[in-house]
């Protein structure tokens, strides 16, 4: 009688642990840009959770976090990352040039492979004193202006298209917005390399009478320092900066995530993903999302890098090669 | 010697109290002041918070691999360090400048040049990158890369700490070792090593000063993976990034101690020297 129950018991063990064998352990690594890490600290676990659901296996997310264009460079580099979420499309199509994605990379998923977007916007000392309310008065002698390098940093890539933009318009040629830029640039005392540098300048250091920013990080500084030390100011005019996402096919393939990696990047797309990009101030790429959260994220009028400068591709080479308008405008000073 | 520093003591009063009270400020202004603020900072929410940070899942495991970098770098680079300053200080042989050049080298270069030629040497679209890929060998953004890049900016400390001091006790004591019958190693063993044992020490400590602490070259080669290939220092930066404040100067408080008990240990060492009338050439 004894010898069955041990067998059944064997037999028990057996079928646990090829359970246990059915049920993989993945990791997958998740390159980002600098500011996108409270997001993905979130988001991270309710993916997890939803892999178990679906699938049986327990996904480890790792996160790698700094400057979009230094991450790009360190996936091109050897940086084995599953899916890159970056903060401007030309990080993105750099690992294209280099064959790690193919071309088309942006058309893979809904909206050109952008999630979501934020804007550029500004923050000024309580008050407003000096009355900043345009890209204009940026331009205005006597304003002190944070903006990160554009060079070096999409958030301040964003805010150079974005002054530049709203010259264009608003019917003005390339001249003025050449003259307007320029005299913004002036105003810059210090150029941080990134976006977090550039709030630790203005808001620790207090240096500067406005902070020219993305949307989501504003809503990060008032939730950090305080929601009464700063005024929120919307610029009557403003860029959509998209923030791309893409799985590296090249790690991948190799690393055998495919699957995981792409489930990971549709389910941004999602309803609940959506809904959390909102509550930390990024811009929902579902309508429905969009509507409940204008209160805090309210309409703007918004224009793309394209309607403006052709392409990403473009304004890079025009605006930010060396040698481009920037490193003119810039040097002059 | 003793000369000048009668001379010195023969300053009036009020002049030396001058020199000894802009001394003091200036150290308490430079040193005092941020070593205070660091642990003013790391406390400012209690020890709650500030054992809460030190035992998170990422700062343990940036304490790990600060641990095994340094753990590995240090032993490498006092092997290689004893044995290059035995060869330089005691034997005649060509190229020697050239190599008392090339140890100083990573001294000479930015820790951040260091990292990037590691990029240039292993990253994907490095010379033996594609070598490294095809056999499926990781060193850059992972452990072998930190490491390797942690040895290379800390290659000169212990060698630089004993090509003086050997050079300077000549090479007498093992001739006469030798023409007593001793043989190579028992020379080594015997009297080279035990003459140098101070100078080792403190060239040790300095090395692992600096192999925990190193920023630039690691941070060009992490590849900043939180809990797999963070350092300490680097875990210190993304904190204060995240405006984890107390989080960030905790970690960083750890490598405050790490300074204070390295220069405890390297006054000790060097009272320990000079008891022993063992001179210590730093600096030379």
């Amino acid at each position: 009688m004894k010898f069955p129950i041990k067998r059944l018991a064997l037999l028990g063990i057996v079928v646990m642990l090829s359970n246990a064998a059915f049920a993989a352990d993945v990791s997958i690594l998740n390159a980002s840009y600098d500011v996108s890490r409270e997001f993905y600290k979130k988001y991270n676990p309710t993916f997890v959770k939803y892999w178990k659901q679906k699938t049986g296996d327990n996904v480890t997310i790792n996160q790698s976090h700094g400057g979009s264009s230094k991450q790009a460079r360190a996936v091109v580099d050897g940086l084995e990352a599953d899916v890159v979420t970056m903060n401007q499309s030309i990080d993105v199509d750099i690992l294209a040039q280099k064959q790690l994605i193919p071309v088309n990379w942006a058309e893979r998923l809904p909206n050109g492979s952008a999630p979501f977007s934020s804007t550029s916007i500004f923050l000024v000392r309580h008050g407003n004193p000096k009355g900043i309310r345009s890209w204009a008065d940026l331009a205005k002698p006597g304003i002190s202006v944070i903006i990160a390098n554009p060079k070096t940093s999409g958030n301040g890539r964003y805010a150079y298209l974005a002054a530049w933009g709203s010259v264009i318009k608003q019917g003005g040629k390339a001249v003025q917005a050449r003259e307007l830029v320029g005299k913004i640039f002036a105003n810059v005392p210090v150029l941080e390399t990134g976006g977090r540098g550039a709030t630790t300048t203005f808001v620790q250091r207090e240096i500067g009478d406005v902070l020219v920013t993305f949307e989501n990080e504003v809503g990060l500084i008032k939730q950090e320092y305080g929601a009464d030390k700063f005024d929120l100011v919307y610029p009557p005019l403003s860029i959509v900066a998209e923030l791309p996402v893409s799985i590296v096919d090249k790690v991948v393939d190799k690393r055998g995530t495919r699957k995981v990696a792409e489930a990971y990047l549709q389910q941004l797309y999602t309803p609940a993903a959506q809904e959390l990009a909102a509550q930390f101030e990024l811009r929902p790429y579902d309508a429905v999302i969009a509507k409940k959260h204008l209160a805090t994220l309210p309409a703007l009028k918004l224009f793309t890098v394209s309607e403006v400068f052709g392409n990403a591709q473009q304004a890079q080479t025009e605006h930010f090669k060396d040698g481009g308008v920037f490193d003119q405008l810039y040097s002059r000073k | 010697m003793s000369q000048s520093t009668r001379i010195a003591t023969h300053e009036s009063r009020s002049v030396t109290l001058l020199f000894i009270g802009v001394a003091l400020v200036y150290l308490l202004l430079f040193l005092g002041l941020p070593l205070f603020a660091v642990f003013y900072q790391a406390l400012s929410k209690g020890w709650g918070l500030y054992w809460a940070a030190l035992q998170e899942a990422d700062a343990l495991s940036a304490i790990k691999l600060t641990l095994i970098a340094s753990g590995i770098a240090v032993p490498c680079n006092l092997v290689f360090g004893i044995a290059a300053a035995w060869a330089i200080a005691k034997f005649e042989f060509k190229g020697k400048s050239l190599l008392i050049t090339l140890i100083d080298l990573p001294f000479a270069v930015s820790p951040v040049v260091s990292g990037l030629v590691y990029v240039l040497l292993f990253g994907a679209q490095g010379w033996f990158g594609h070598w490294l890929q095809a056999h499926d060998i990781k060193l850059l953004f992972a452990v072998p890369g930190i490491v390797l890049a942690t040895i290379f900016v800390t290659f000169p400390f212990i060698a630089r700490e004993l090509i003086p001091l050997m050079q300077a006790q000549g090479k007498e004591e093992e001739e006469a070792a030798v023409s007593l019958g001793a043989s190579g190693w028992q020379t080594f063993t015997r009297v080279t090593l035990p003459n140098v044992k101070w100078g080792l020490l403190y060239g040790v400590i300095l090395c692992n000063a600096r192999a925990m602490g190193e920023f630039g070259a690691v941070s060009v080669v992490s590849g900043h993976i939180r809990g797999m290939t963070n350092t300490m220092p680097l875990h210190v930066e993304i904190l204060y990034n995240e405006y984890n404040f107390v989080a960030a100067f905790a970690v960083a408080s750890l490598l405050a101690l790490l300074a204070v008990v390295t220069l405890l240990v390297k006054s000790l060492i060097e009272w320990q020297a000079r008891r022993s009338g063992e001179p210590l050439h730093h600096g030379a």
